[in-house]
């Protein structure tokens, strides 16, 4: 006798704010549809109260996150680079389900996995590079070294569903810093994949959160929260830009414009602080 | 008032604390394996260093002798378990606590000096400890006032020490520094030297009403104390961490860093005690667990 | 007043010592190893095999390839075959991932190899367990991070692999060694021939395994263990580029000669005499704590070890008694036990080096004390010692003994303690003990070694670089420091 066809289990698809999956507190959510106009699936719409949330959180994990060993945080972002790659069928699977090729989408996983391990080598070794003794006239011994800025808004650029999330990623939380991150609008499902290999990899709860919406919506209060030290956007609309620029000033935050990320550690100087300190030399 | 000139009699400057020092030596006392026997020793040395404690509001004299009753009773079904050093109770409840514990050779400890804030005037510290020992307490634990320690009144702080243990007569003195509020290992140094120089009996950690209470590197900055004290003036002083000690690897852990700082003498209820109440039932099992090689359930240990 | 005594019921009297309690994991050592050569463990040339000892009972342990000068050819051929047709032509990026693995797959074993180290060398289970072998696995971990990003390192220049490495590396951390070695030759391109030392060739020859395990292309590292002889052919070998060599430092000026008028680049790390500072205003427990690891650590066989104490007079007398008193809690025995602080001394002929200075020390004038504690019957074991009434122009406060023995001055002032710190041949280390911050950075600037330590000691880091000055060598390991020794820079 046949056996009838296996109803397959379709994914929901929530935010990542601090360790756990919770839905918009807004109830809200969006249809995501692929190039015929057929839905893929649910997806919330975040709200600025999600961000508040997650502000929090971020705040609270700054703390023992910005605490840690470089050669830490390099062993957890290795670490999501093993499951990356360990997930990689799923992660492929679901690019194609947003409209690219089976070679784009495994490309894209394969250099999403590479860019961990490149950024978990950089962990113990930018301090090195952008660290300095500096030679001052007095009987002084001063150095300057690299702070983590602190909760960081990342607005993810909108063509990379996978990649380009974890490329703009990558060096802010390498660095230290806890982020808020709101995924590309068009592409929002590797992103929420991507968040289920943080809270199984070892990512503390609240260091990395990620919220799926409008822009539109969202920009002013990202840019405008008080308790937000630094923002970067990804991408190139002018009077996105403005927006977040005019927000920014209510707190001084510092502002990266910057496009699609890839190997590079002056990324990861674009969310530190610099901090110079003085001792005399003498008996 | 004080009478003191610099801050109190042979006051010498508290050596200065390396934190990261102090927590590399914890460590590495804390990797010590205390297996078979010599555990089983150390379970049962500690057991009778307890002072079973019950310091809530809602105390009550069926409370408290339902603790005494676990403190002559811990565990019948093992042989050979020693008891309890004392039941530490607020001074309202001693009555209670001598009539119950008469003839088992536990002592009543109890707490006084407006325990646990401590923020009263001297007179009214001095009528609570009065009453206490009246009452019968064989010891007093007492309380600083840390806010004059940190202002720098240490003339203040050592009189009042100096006075509660004229009250005492013949009731030891357990002095409570309460380190968690005390912020440094500097600080607790010299809270510790000053309490010994004032007379102190036993220097103690915790009121266990704070977080954070007794914790290793601050139990290890009052052993140094009390070395130094023994080799400045020959006597030997005690030590009582208290609060937050629940599990019976931690107290073994305490009695390795006592051992190997102290030394063999220091090994004794006379000069070391551990204030804690859930900590009695995790050494029985611990001890059930290695004469019976399985791990135990709470289900078949009386809970006071 | 002081404590009143009641007439109580007593607790159990205090008899309180500690019950053996030794290392469960199985070290996984063979009863016998080859030579590993080209990704395979292949037999030696001419058929020889080095019974290994294990120094806590002097028994056996296991039979290990000796290399001779054929071997170590086989083997530096392999390793330029494997640079040129494979190594050198790998993205960087790939070349990182296989470090990595390493570096993982170590971590997964790395209890077994802690008791391997242990047994095998003498040290204490709880030193490897929590020093050596992690400090292995974070080596291979910091550097496989970079070899893709060596643009960033040399501003303005390229840097290129030098070609075939051999290195030459000392008993005292078997495994430690081995990789500050390969990890930042391996990560910068290179490829190597490693001599792993006479006595302890057992945990090379396990990384081996992994190294198998990691899929490394063969012949990129390749094992030759052995004596003085396979070392020399190593050294002398035309198709080596470079030589790294950590040992003593008459065998680093012997390599110096051997090497003068070749194009040959080297770096070599050699012994030490330091001098550990406490001064007045130290925060006494802790620096006694910290003398106890300068000497202790390892048995005292380290390069790097305070193995002078300088003490400010004023704090002498006390000092010295809690110190004595400290010794007296060091467990010494076996190296498996997790207990021990001290464990065995390496060899027999190491033994008799150390014994050999206790003896010098009494003749010249020193007055030397020891722990009480007991010490096994069978293996090698020396009791933690201290000398005082030590003069700088004693034996034993300039020469290096490499056991459990520390020589005591005294000193007044600061400046007097930096010239009796200096007058040395040596410059590997030192150590300073203040609570002032401005008297720290002065006397870390006056003294003349490579690493200072400030209210600590012996302590590592893969990030962090070691070496001497003067007669302890030159060149530096671990941090990015580390990377120069084993490229050349080319302007962009």
């Amino acid at each position: 006798m046949k056996s009838a066809p296996r109803v397959p289990v379709l994914k929901t698809y929530k935010q990542f704010i601090g360790g756990a999956f919770p839905r918009s507190e807004s109830g809200r959510s969006f249809v995501l549809e692929d190039a015929k106009g057929r839905p893929i699936a649910n997806v919330c719409q975040g709200s600025r109260k999600d961000f508040r949330d997650a502000a929090v959180k971020a705040r609270a994990a700054l703390e023992d996150w910005s605490a840690r060993s470089g050669y830490n945080r390099a062993q957890i972002l290795y670490r999501l680079a093993e499951l990356v790659e360990g997930r990689s069928d799923q992660l492929v699977a679901e690019l194609k389900q947003q409209g690219a090729t089976a070679a784009a989408a495994r490309t894209e996983v394969e250099r999403t996995t590479d860019l961990l391990i490149y950024y978990a080598g950089w962990g113990d070794k930018y301090q090195q590079i952008f660290s300095t003794v500096n030679p001052v006239a007095s009987p002084h011994f001063v150095f300057s070294v690299p702070e983590p800025a602190g909760v960081v808004a990342l607005i993810a650029p909108d063509e990379g569903a996978l990649l380009g999330l974890v490329a703009a990623l990558c060096p802010i939380v390498v660095g230290g810093n806890a982020v808020i991150a709101l995924a590309s609008e068009s592409k929002p499902l590797s992103s929420i994949t991507f968040s289920e290999v943080c809270a199984a990899g070892d990512v503390p709860p609240g260091v990395i959160n990620i919220l799926t919406g409008f822009r539109k919506e969202l920009l002013p209060h990202i840019a405008g929260h008080m308790d937000v030290n630094a923002v970067v956007y990804c991408g190139d609309d002018p009077s996105e830009r403005k927006t977040v620029e005019t927000e920014a000033s209510r707190n001084v935050k510092r502002v990266i414009v910057t496009g699609a990320g890839g190997e590079d550690p002056y990324r990861i100087m674009e969310t530190q602080e610099v901090k110079t300190t003085w001792h005399p030399v003498g008996f | 008032m004080s009478t003191l000139q610099a801050p109190y009699p042979s006051w010498s400057p508290s050596p200065p604390v390396d934190q990261v020092g102090v927590e590399e030596r914890v460590a590495r006392l804390s990797a010590r394996s205390i297996k078979k026997g010599s555990k089983v020793t150390a379970l049962k040395l500690a057991l009778s260093m307890i002072d079973l404690t019950t310091l809530e509001g809602s105390d009550s004299v069926g409370k408290v002798r339902q603790l005494c009753d676990k403190a002559k009773h811990v565990h019948d079904a093992l042989p050979d378990l020693p008891h309890v050093a004392a039941v530490c109770v607020y001074p309202t409840l001693v009555r209670t606590a001598k009539e119950a514990l008469a003839g088992s050779g536990i002592r009543v400890a109890a707490v006084a000096t407006a325990f646990p804030s401590g923020q009263a005037d001297r007179e009214t510290k001095l009528r609570d400890t009065r009453f206490a020992i009246d009452e019968g307490a064989d010891e007093i634990d007492m309380v600083i006032s840390r806010g004059e320690f940190l202002e720098g009144n240490f003339g203040y702080v050592y009189d009042e020490i100096a006075a509660i243990k004229a009250v005492c007569d013949r009731a030891q003195l357990k002095v409570i520094l309460e380190t968690g509020e005390l912020g440094t290992l500097d600080r607790v140094r010299e809270a510790s030297d000053l309490a010994l120089a004032a007379g102190a009996d036993f220097i103690k950690t915790s009121t266990g009403k704070i977080q954070p209470a007794a914790t290793p590197p601050v139990a290890l900055v009052m052993m140094e104390a009390l070395r130094d004290f023994h080799l400045r003036t020959g006597q030997k002083r005690g030590l009582k961490p208290a609060g937050g000690i629940r599990a019976a690897k931690q107290a073994v852990q305490y009695l390795v860093m006592l051992r190997e700082t102290l030394g063999d003498e220091w090994l004794t209820p006379e000069r070391f005690r551990i204030g804690a109440s859930t900590l009695t039932n995790d050494i029985v099992m611990q001890i059930a667990k290695e004469t019976e090689g399985v791990y135990q359930s709470n289900d078949y240990f009386s809970q006071a | 007043m002081s404590v009143v005594s009641v007439e109580r019921k007593s607790a159990p009297e205090p008899a309180w010592t500690y019950a053996p309690a030794p290392e469960s994991a199985d070290p996984g050592i063979r009863k016998r190893y080859g030579l590993f050569v080209n990704g395979e463990f292949v037999a030696p040339a001419d058929g020889k095999y080095r019974t290994i000892v294990n120094p806590a009972n002097e028994q056996p342990l296991c039979k290990v390839a000796e290399g001779s000068a054929a071997d170590v050819d086989r083997a530096v051929k392999a390793a330029r075959q494997a640079y040129t047709r494979v190594w050198s032509k790998m993205p960087a990026r790939e070349r990182g991932k296989y470090v990595f693995r390493i570096a993982r797959l170590l971590q997964e074993r790395s209890r077994e190899f802690a008791a391997a180290e242990s047994k095998n060398g003498g040290k204490p289970i709880r030193e490897s367990r929590d020093t050596d072998i992690p400090l292995a696995i974070a080596h291979f971990f910091y550097y496989a991070g970079w070899a893709d990003k060596l643009d960033f390192a040399f501003p303005g220049m390229r840097a290129k692999p030098l070609g075939v490495c051999g290195q030459v590396i000392p008993w005292n951390f078997p495994l430690l060694m081995a990789a500050w070695k390969l990890a930042p030759a391996l990560a910068t391109g290179n490829t190597c021939v490693l001599k792993p030392a006479e006595t302890t060739p057992v945990t090379a020859l396990k990384l081996a395994e992994i190294i198998q395990m990691a899929d490394l292309p063969p012949g990129v590292v390749n094992i030759v263990p052995g004596g003085r002889p396979t070392g020399q052919a190593v050294v002398e070998h035309p198709g080596v580029d470079k030589i790294a060599f950590t040992g003593s430092t008459a065998v680093g000026k012997w390599i110096m000669k051997a090497l003068a008028g070749s194009s040959k680049r080297y770096t070599l790390e050699l012994g030490g005499k330091a001098a550990n500072i406490i001064f007045e205003d130290a925060a006494i427990d802790q620096a006694v704590e910290g003398i106890i690891n300068a000497i202790f650590f390892n048995q005292g066989h380290v390069c790097c070890a305070g193995s002078r104490l300088l003490v400010q007079e004023g704090v002498a007398g006390s000092l010295i008694e809690k110190l004595q008193s400290r010794m007296n809690h060091l467990i010494v025995g076996d190296p498996l036990d997790k207990n021990t602080d001290v464990g065995a001394i390496n060899s027999k002929e190491q033994l008799e080096k150390i014994d050999r200075y206790l003896v010098i020390g009494q003749e010249e004038g020193a007055t030397m004390w020891q722990s009480e504690c007991p010490l096994p019957q069978h293996g090698y074991y020396v009791r933690p010692t201290l000398f005082t009434n030590v003069s700088q122009s004693h034996r034993i406060a300039q020469e290096e003994i490499f056991g459990p023995v520390l020589a005591i001055q005294t000193f007044r002032t600061a400046e007097e303690a930096i010239t009796k710190a200096n007058n040395t041949p040596y410059g590997l280390s030192g150590g300073v003990w203040t609570d002032k911050g401005a008297k720290i950075f002065k006397v870390t600037r006056s003294l003349k070694a490579g690493v200072i330590w400030a209210n600590t000691f012996n302590k590592f880091d893969p990030s962090s670089p070691f070496g001497g000055y003067k007669e302890s060598g030159m060149g530096r390991e671990g941090g990015w420091h580390g990377l120069a020794p084993y490229v050349r820079l080319e302007r962009v």
